[in-house]
């Protein structure tokens, strides 16, 4: 033990309840996982395993949870300048061009435009969009402008990127060209990463180790070590061994997301029964 | 004709051939003897009265008084229109109690309160800029706040991820993303203080553009009446022309 290097990311016994006494939902419970430098982790889950939960409180986009989430020795309560976040919806600022968008929390930290600029150009040129600067949001494609969004994230240079599901408006093609392009930034930056997704093949395709999480309320069914070669591409689809992966994966997942599933109908039933 | 109608020129040439063509029209009913040219004058009369009213009756100097009682009013309108509804933005209680309120506002014929406002600030350019800036606030004030409340969450929880303080949220995020709605709310609000302006002053008989028509009906040289309503026409869109240039110079993105 004393031999690994110490956790970016400590997940410890992390519990949220939504709602009152009377009516409440047990959104995740008692999830405990790290994520060590450098490492690429992903949480996959059915809909409704409390997945956002766990990035909105990793984030500290809500503050009150039980358990403890840890970057070194602070605990996180509230947003933290070490941890980067990239959402799910399309989150570029339409009235900025790109250089302007990725370069805004620079702006924030009161860093000269010149600086900021070069600054932004690097990282830019980074997720492969250099040529398109000056290019507003509405004159970018789905998958440019997540682009944007992750480039605006890295330029803070965050100790930690946490994603949750950055590629789910995406088509299949897109998806896994920016999988690519997301584990070749990862590896050349050493980026220690935490992907929240749903989606299977993707979570393969770019993970060291998948954090399989159940139907309400979410707790870690199991870890998985994705041991596939690295440095990766999207070429690994095709392999036995990610074939393997995904099937080994699936069992796991198939009961949850039939639960799931089963929830959601009974839900509906009820509704149409109310009105 | 798909290409035709993608050059810049072809939308404004076609609408001002069709002026000139209900113009035309217009001409030959009257001569037609089918519309009666006691109630409505021969354009081409029109057309030659309105070089006379240019020069007669001081028209551009009394562009100059409508003008500056438009600008005083819309200035008005933005400066206490914007605040207001942020601050509705802000408190919702208030605007659950408000905005119905405002939105009867926007819809009242406050107009025909101008005795009221001549009472409070006498037969002079101050009532016709109150009544024009009553008129106009309501959309200025609902669309500033459906702007702001409008602005998608995800956009606010880049904002909280990057720790900004409320300053930097409203004026980095908040303010920027409601602008569209905001600029729609002052293209409302100006229209409304436009009509105000020139209704004020014909209905009162004060100050410039509104006052001239109503003189010139009492007159009853109707080709020069409609010469003064069509100047102000003129006048109006050629101003929402140019307001509509300062949006977009101001939001290059849209």
């Amino acid at each position: 033990m004393s031999g690994e290097k110490q956790a970016a990311l400590v997940v410890d016994n992390v519990s949220k309840r939504f709602g009152d006494a009377e009516e409440s939902v047990l959104a995740c419970d008692k999830v405990s996982f790290e994520v060590k430098p450098g490492e690429f982790v992903a949480v996959i889950g059915p809909s409704g395993c409390g997945k956002s939960t766990l990035f909105n409180i990793i984030g500290g986009l809500l503050g009150e949870y039980e358990g403890d989430v840890r970057v070194g020795d602070v605990r996180i309560d509230g947003p933290h300048p070490s941890i980067g976040m990239v959402f799910q919806e399309e989150s570029t600022f339409p009235w900025r061009n790109v250089i302007d968008n990725v370069a805004f929390p620079l702006e924030l930290r009161g860093m000269d435009k010149a600086q900021r600029e070069e600054k932004a150009r690097h990282f830019i040129d980074l997720v492969g969009l250099d040529g398109f600067e000056k290019r507003y949001p509405a004159q970018l494609s789905g998958g440019m402008k997540q682009r944007v969004s992750i480039a605006r994230t890295l330029v803070s240079q965050p100790e930690i990127l946490l994603m949750d599901e950055p590629f789910a408006a995406l088509d299949e093609q897109t998806r896994l060209l920016l999988g690519d392009k997301i584990t070749q930034i990862q590896q050349q930056l050493k980026q220690t990463t935490l992907l929240i997704t749903h989606n299977l093949t993707e979570a393969v395709q770019l993970a060291d180790r998948i954090v399989v999480m159940t139907y309400r309320p979410g707790r870690i069914k199991r870890i998985v070590n994705i041991d596939l070669p690295r440095p990766r591409t999207s070429d690994v689809v095709g392999s036995d061994a990610f074939g393997h992966y995904v099937a080994e994966i699936w069992n796991d997942l198939r009961e949850e997301a039939s639960r799931g599933m089963q929830d959601s109908e009974a839900t509906a039933r009820a509704d149409r029964r109310r009105v | 004709m798909s290409s035709l109608i993608r050059q810049r020129w072809f939308p404004v040439t076609f609408g001002g051939l069709c002026f000139v063509a209900v113009g035309v029209i217009v001409e030959a009913l009257l001569r037609l003897g089918i519309l009666n040219r006691y109630i409505l004058p021969f354009p081409s009369e029109v057309l030659a009265a309105m070089l006379r009213v240019i020069e007669e009756e001081d028209m551009i100097g009394r562009l100059g008084v409508s003008g500056l009682e438009m600008l005083a009013s819309g200035l008005a309108v933005v400066l206490v229109g914007v605040p207001l509804g942020t601050l509705l933005y802000r408190v919702r209680v208030l605007r659950l109690a408000v905005e119905d309120w405002i939105a009867a506002l926007a819809a009242a014929p406050i107009v025909l309160a101008f005795p009221l406002f001549l009472v409070i600030f006498g037969r002079g350019m101050g009532t016709v800029i109150a009544l024009a800036f009553c008129f106009g606030l309501a959309p200025v004030v609902l669309k500033t706040t459906e702007g702001l409340v409008g602005t998608r969450q995800v956009l606010i929880n880049v904002g909280k991820s990057l720790n900004m303080s409320s300053s930097q949220m409203f004026w980095k995020i908040l303010f920027p993303a409601a602008l569209p709605s905001i600029f729609t709310g002052i293209r409302l609000s100006w229209t409304f203080c436009l009509i105000a302006v020139i209704g004020v002053e014909f209905l009162v008989n004060i100050g410039g553009l509104g006052q001239l028509i109503n003189d010139l009906a009492e007159r009853y040289d109707m080709p020069a009446t409609y010469a003064a309503i069509t100047f102000v026409i003129l006048v109006s869109v050629l101003f929402f022309i140019l307001l509509e240039r300062l949006e977009k110079w101001l939001q290059p993105a849209r």
